[in-house]
């Protein structure tokens, strides 16, 4: 379990890279703007989906109810749960609440076959947001990402520009990425190469 | 490239996934009591069929989860998928 004492003293893989996200940017009708949110905590949390002790457990700990439908997002104030497989969650919170999270989870947890596992620091979010995010990111995925395929509430693991990550489009309409701490900056230079031909569209 | 029905994902490029063989081989029970030919017949032999043939799957790059398909090894049809634990399903004609 992450050592709280340590939350000042942690580095986030594009904390360096502040410069060029802003450089990056495009403004306007077909802008996009790609942004770091670090640090957010994340929980691998496995069990029997077809378990409602298991179940009313999850929902006592989180206060919601975990999604059972194939990638797919639930959402309760700033803690989500995202479906990666039919016994398989990521539980996503505020920076710093792992510590919190996890506790709670193994407490009401306590005694049942389950899984809960820090892993904040095993991946980082990108955040693509702006009228042409989706077109930056059909670059990089082969998904159908069109509104009536992909909806606000959905997730998915998939390849992207020769990684993988998990995408998660929110209500706002921006996307998130989860990428390996150390595939983040391949993936943000990636995707702000990607987004470089909106902001000449722009400069027309 | 092969548009890959996954049991939960649903349809996925061949690319997010990998090839794990013939589905419904069966470990013997008692390896210690099977002779050495059952055993390199368990281990090494598999069917090679030019047609319908039921193979596993793994969705790596997505729920990584395993399950089966049958799938025609001429052209490349898929007639089928299912989950590990499902009945195994009749081979189309």
């Amino acid at each position: 379990m992450a050592n709280p004492a340590l939350f000042g003293r942690r580095r986030s893989p594009l904390q360096d890279h502040d410069a060029a996200l802003v450089r990056g940017a495009v403004a306007g009708p077909r802008g996009v703007t790609l942004k770091e949110i670090p640090h957010l905590a994340q929980i691998t949390l496995r069990g029997d989906a077809d378990d409602a002790d298991f179940i009313g457990a999850v929902r006592a700990a989180l206060g919601f109810e975990l999604p059972l439908a194939a990638n797919t997002v639930a959402v309760s104030g700033d803690v989500s749960a995202l479906w990666l497989g039919p016994d398989e969650w990521l539980v996503v919170g505020a920076p710093d609440s792992e510590t919190d999270l996890s506790i709670r989870l193994n407490g009401t947890l306590k005694g049942q076959h389950v899984l809960v596992v820090d892993v904040t620091a095993n991946r980082t979010v990108l955040e693509l947001s702006g009228p042409s995010g989706r077109g930056v990111l059909e670059k990089a995925c082969g998904l159908d990402l069109r509104p009536r395929a992909f909806k606000p509430g959905q997730c998915a693991q998939t390849n992207l520009a020769r990684t993988v990550g998990i995408l998660e489009l929110g209500q706002s309409g921006a996307w998130r990425i989860y990428v390996r701490n150390s595939f983040a900056l391949y993936l943000a230079d990636w995707l702000l190469d990607a987004m470089a031909e909106y902001a000449i569209d722009a400069a027309l | 490239m092969l548009l890959i029905p996954c049991p939960w994902c649903g349809e996925r490029d061949e690319t997010e996934f990998r090839y794990g063989g013939q589905a419904h081989v069966a470990r013997p029970l008692d390896p210690n009591a099977t002779g050495d030919a059952a055993w390199a017949e368990y281990l090494f032999m598999r069917d090679n069929p030019k047609g319908w043939f039921r193979e596993r799957w793994n969705h790596a790059a997505g729920c990584r989860r395993w399950f089966n398909m049958v799938r025609h090894t001429i052209t490349h049809e898929i007639a089928s998928v299912y989950k590990p634990g499902d009945p195994k399903p009749e081979l189309p004609e």
